[in-house]
């Protein structure tokens, strides 16, 4: 079984091109069938990743399950996972059906819904898997194309705009990552990622336009693949398509979104920047560290003023993924740690927030936090949910929110108070905007008219949102499943970032 | 000797007699009811002897003192020429027919117009290298004249004659001036005129009007006036031609001339051809942005696309020729899909041009749809589709010879180029339901549309081999 990475990552694949093949028209029944192709094929990649979870040693520091065939221009289909991507997987393949089971009412063409979401799937697992720069560069992109029409075809009122902003500033950020890739490739000559790890981009300065680049080819290609990952991310100040994409996407489409494709920017940053080019993250290590400082404390005041839900938790995302890039660019072990706990918790969390909005919109349809008020009074489950979601993106111990903020808290205080200091009144004014919108939908009296006849959550809600409790309480109260996982892998991360600055000190 | 030149020369021979015997037969018969099938027999005959080429190429061989060159170079893009050509014949058939243009000299003057292109991919000589370009261009000029009731192929017709005179005067003072400080036509010659990479001023001079011609046929900017009007004048099926075939015979030319006699002075060119190239590749996104017609969108497009194409020849390595060999097929095979898709957009029994006509069609035909957003992303090179190879491999080949600026300056175009080609998509998907095309499309023309789709997707796996054929080709040009 040395191809089970492959056979995970193309089921999604096969699966749609089955229900674009074989199924048509667009009545009822060949809604449900597609429904339920797409829900097989989502469970069984889960089944298929589980027993790769299985068979993962975690103490082995190296990329497990690796696989590899000759394909263009002397590049390498090649994949494999270790202890980080491996999380990534999981994150992935757990969240695609109950994604898919979100849009069970969906009736606009259900069919292309369905084979968007699976293609999706497709290119996302092929993000974590890909060992060769070029595949990884492909699926990265590729991603973009079924979210667009995700975005575009079944979004709001204001799709076009929300779409378009989304494609080309994400497409802007990636381009000039593929420059850095193809001088990476002609550079060391290769594009296998196991190889570009151990390779050492030269940091000797140069001029361009008469500045001094310290750290020179190497804070060059940092810089292009930051472009990227901090789009994506997305982090202040070039987060702005994200609360427009959020706003207008499908309910299943923002959970995607926010728990699944901005993971991507971390995991890039911990895949490339950090161990490729050590030299020059430390050397931008204070620039990210401010930059995310920034990033938690405006979007959170942003989230504040927001009257429309989703936006509020777009804009609390961004702030949540403010922990990680700070998490990440401690560069020591609670902080990373804390940022790929931070991720895989925020991928639960974020998914479940936009599956409660996701709830109440298909009832009213409307967003607006004005519209509701009293919600406790007709859905009592609901309030239940929707409390434990709010106190897990707080950060409330006992919760999977909690692990990661701290230990990426923990992380920062050991390089700079400072920012340790700002990030934590991040902590009070989530707690701030959290409970406001808590209190301004689920409080009061239910005096709206519409909302009289709300019902509470149906047999298919409730199911959804199991897993993502079971999830958030389990790794809130024993964080030891991640963090045994991803420890060794991001010591021995943090063993050749220290490596190459020895090297440097010797060189000089 | 004689002998031997004309073996070599074989298949432009064969085609024109071909095309002789069917212009005498057609003129002596009179009967445009058989240019069905005269078209079919031209596409086949065309199939057939790229197939020819293909399989019975020899070594690099020159024919008639070195005026006519048969390598691998000029292989690869007869081969290209042959075939997209013939395939436009078959998509064009149903067109015309409806618009009672099926007139037998149609297949005919494609047919001269390929051989002049067989010539100028083939040219080692300044006088075969002409011969070639007049030959296929006076071919163009009446094809694009083709619809001579209406006043915009006429006007295309006119216009494209006047500016392509203009330019073939430019390409001809360069020559002369090339000549005259040379002593010699030939490319080899004038290569070994030049000493140490010292260039004369006469001959530089010639080279930038050389330059010029040249450029004016691959429509690069700023020498790209023409291509938009005649884009649009033209008859749908002539300007699907005018999009592939002959840029391929003009970049493939512009290689050869800059690479065979201008090689030792590399640096000179270069600077030149990145011009153009950032030129053509920031002026085709920015000004397609604007056009309601798709024509004119797509001939922002192809200029786009030519930009791309040269900054592979910029680079000036044997990776760039390969990586302009490989963009051009790419760029040929996504043209074609599209255009048969334009070809078949028509509402209540009239063509229609105009991208608003595109609105929801997505509810109209969905695997039309489909195949065109396919193309339409290839076009804007997002991978996994292989138009995004296409920009892989010039970028690389740029990246590889120092000037990354260059690639940077390509990929913030191709952004910028992104949005309209995500436009005719955001049209059929996400538009408004209004009044919508309502056109079947030829069988032929709904294979091709779907076939091009499927090469787009499928060509991830290894591009079907084009990789290692282009390397021989730039090989063989570069020794």
């Amino acid at each position: 079984m040395n191809n089970i990475l492959s056979i995970a990552t193309f089921i999604p694949l096969v699966a749609a091109v089955i229900m674009g093949v074989l199924l048509r028209g667009d009545d009822k029944s060949a809604q449900i069938s597609a429904k339920w192709l797409a829900l097989t094929a989502t469970l069984a990649t889960l089944l298929i990743s589980l027993a790769i979870l299985f068979g993962f040693d975690p103490k082995n520091t190296n990329f497990q399950f690796v696989e590899e065939h000759n394909w263009l221009l002397g590049m390498n289909y090649k994949m494999g996972v270790d202890g980080i991507s491996v999380l990534f997987v999981m994150l992935t393949t757990f969240l695609m059906p109950i994604v898919i089971g979100a849009c069970w009412n969906v009736s606009h063409r259900t069919k292309e819904y369905m084979m968007a979401f699976l293609i999706l799937e497709t290119l996302m697992l092929g993000v974590f898997c890909a060992l060769d720069l070029v595949l990884f560069y492909l699926f990265f992109e590729g991603g973009l194309i079924p979210m667009f029409l995700i975005v575009g075809i079944w979004g709001g009122k204001n799709r076009i705009y929300a779409s378009f902003k989304f494609f080309l500033y994400t497409l802007l950020g990636s381009v000039l990552m593929l420059v850095a890739i193809l001088y990476m490739w002609i550079v060391s000559g290769t594009t296998d990622m196991v190889q570009l790890l151990n390779y050492e981009f030269s940091i000797s300065p140069f001029n361009i336009l008469g500045f001094e680049i310290t750290g020179g080819a190497q804070t060059m290609l940092w810089l292009a693949f930051f472009a990227s990952f901090a789009v994506k991310m997305p982090m202040w100040p070039v987060h702005t398509w994200l609360p427009d994409a959020h706003v207008q996407a499908p309910t299943a489409g923002s959970v995607v979104l926010a728990a699944i494709l901005l993971k991507m920017g971390g995991y890039g940053f911990l895949r490339f920047s950090l161990p490729m080019f050590p030299i020059a993250s430390e050397l931008m290590m204070d620039f990210v560290l401010w930059l995310s400082v920034i990033a938690i404390i405006y979007t959170s005041l942003v989230a504040m003023v927001q009257e429309d839900m989703k936006k509020l938790i777009a804009y609390s995302s961004v702030a949540h993924m403010g922990y990680v890039t700070m998490g990440i660019f401690t560069l020591n072990q609670q902080g990373i740690d804390g940022a790929i706990f931070q991720m895989i918790s925020h991928g639960f969390i974020s998914g479940a927030l936009f599956l409660i909005v996701g709830v109440i919109y298909d009832r009213i349809h409307t967003r607006e936090i004005d519209a509701y008020g009293g919600l406790v009074n007709r859905m009592p489950a609901y309030a239940l949910i929707f409390m434990l979601f709010t106190m897990a993106n707080v950060g409330l111990p006992g919760t999977s929110g909690f692990v990661g903020e701290l230990l990426t808290l923990i992380g920062v205080f050991q390089v700079n108070t400072w920012v340790a200091v700002f990030a934590t009144l991040g902590v009070v004014l989530s707690a701030a905007y959290a409970l406001w919108l808590y209190r301004r939908v689920m409080f009061g009296d239910l005096i709206k008219a519409s909302l009289k006849s709300i019902t509470d959550l149906d047999r298919r809600e409730r199911l959804l949102f199991t897993p993502l409790i079971l999830a958030t309480l389990i790794f809130g109260i024993y964080p030891s499943f991640i963090i045994d996982i991803i420890g060794p892998s991001v010591e021995a991360l943090i063993e050749s970032i220290e490596i190459s600055k020895s090297l440097q000190l010797v060189e000089n | 000797m004689l002998v031997d030149s004309l073996t070599i020369i074989f298949s432009e021979l064969a085609l024109i007699v071909y095309i002789l015997a069917g212009l005498m037969f057609a003129v002596y018969t009179k009967k445009d009811q058989l240019t069905s099938k005269l078209i079919w027999i031209t596409a086949i005959f065309m199939l057939a002897l790229g197939a020819f080429i293909l399989l019975f190429g020899s070594d690099k061989s020159a024919a008639f003192g070195g005026a006519f060159i048969d390598d691998g170079f000029a292989r690869y893009a007869k081969i290209l020429i042959l075939w997209s050509s013939a395939v436009i014949l078959i998509i064009s058939r149903d067109y015309l027919s409806k618009n009672n243009l099926l007139k037998f000299e149609y297949p005919l003057l494609i047919g001269l117009a390929v051989v002049g292109m067989m010539m100028m991919v083939s040219a080692g000589d300044l006088m075969s290298l002409y011969m070639g370009i007049e030959l296929q261009s006076l071919a163009l000029y009446v094809i694009a004249a083709f619809n001579r009731d209406s006043i915009r192929s006429t006007e295309a017709g006119l216009k494209y004659f006047v500016l392509g005179a203009l330019s073939s005067g430019l390409l001809l003072y360069g020559a002369s001036l090339i000549y005259g400080y040379s002593g010699t036509t030939n490319f080899d010659g004038i290569a070994s005129a030049i000493f140490d990479g010292n260039i004369s001023l006469g001959l530089l001079l010639g080279l930038v009007f050389l330059s010029t011609g040249l450029a004016f046929k691959v429509s690069a900017a700023p020498f790209h006036m023409w291509t938009p009007d005649v884009y649009q004048g033209a008859p749908t099926p002539v300007t699907a031609f005018f999009a592939t075939a002959p840029k391929v015979a003009a970049m493939v030319l512009f290689t050869r001339v800059l690479y065979d006699a201008f090689g030792a002075v590399k640096t000179d060119w270069q600077q030149i051809v990145a011009f153009l190239a950032i030129a053509s590749m920031f002026l085709g996104s920015i000004a397609a942005i604007g056009q309601k017609d798709i024509k004119r969108m797509m001939a922002y497009s192809s200029i786009g696309h030519m930009g791309f194409a040269l900054v592979g020849l910029a680079s000036g390595t044997i990776i760039g020729v390969q990586a302009l060999l490989i963009y051009m097929s790419i760029y040929v095979i996504m043209n074609i899909g599209t255009f048969s898709f334009i070809l078949s957009m028509e509402k209540d029994g009239r063509p229609v041009t105009d991208i608003s006509a595109l609105n929801m069609y997505s509810k109209v035909d969905p695997l039309r749809a489909l195949s065109l957003m396919v193309l339409m992303f290839s076009l804007a090179g997002i991978p996994p589709l292989v138009g995004f190879f296409g920009k892989f491999y010039v970028l690389k080949a740029a990246v590889d010879a120092d000037m990354a600026w260059l690639a940077i300056a390509g990929v913030i175009a191709s952004v910028i180029g992104a949005f309209y080609y995500l436009r005719i998509i955001y049209l059929m998907y996400f538009g408004e339901e209004k009044d919508t095309l309502d056109g079947q499309i030829s069988m032929s023309g709904w294979l091709v549309l779907t076939l091009s789709a499927l090469i787009m997707i499928l060509g991830v796996i290894n591009l079907f081999g084009v990789e290692v054929m282009a390397l021989n080709a730039a090989f063989e040009l570069l020794n």
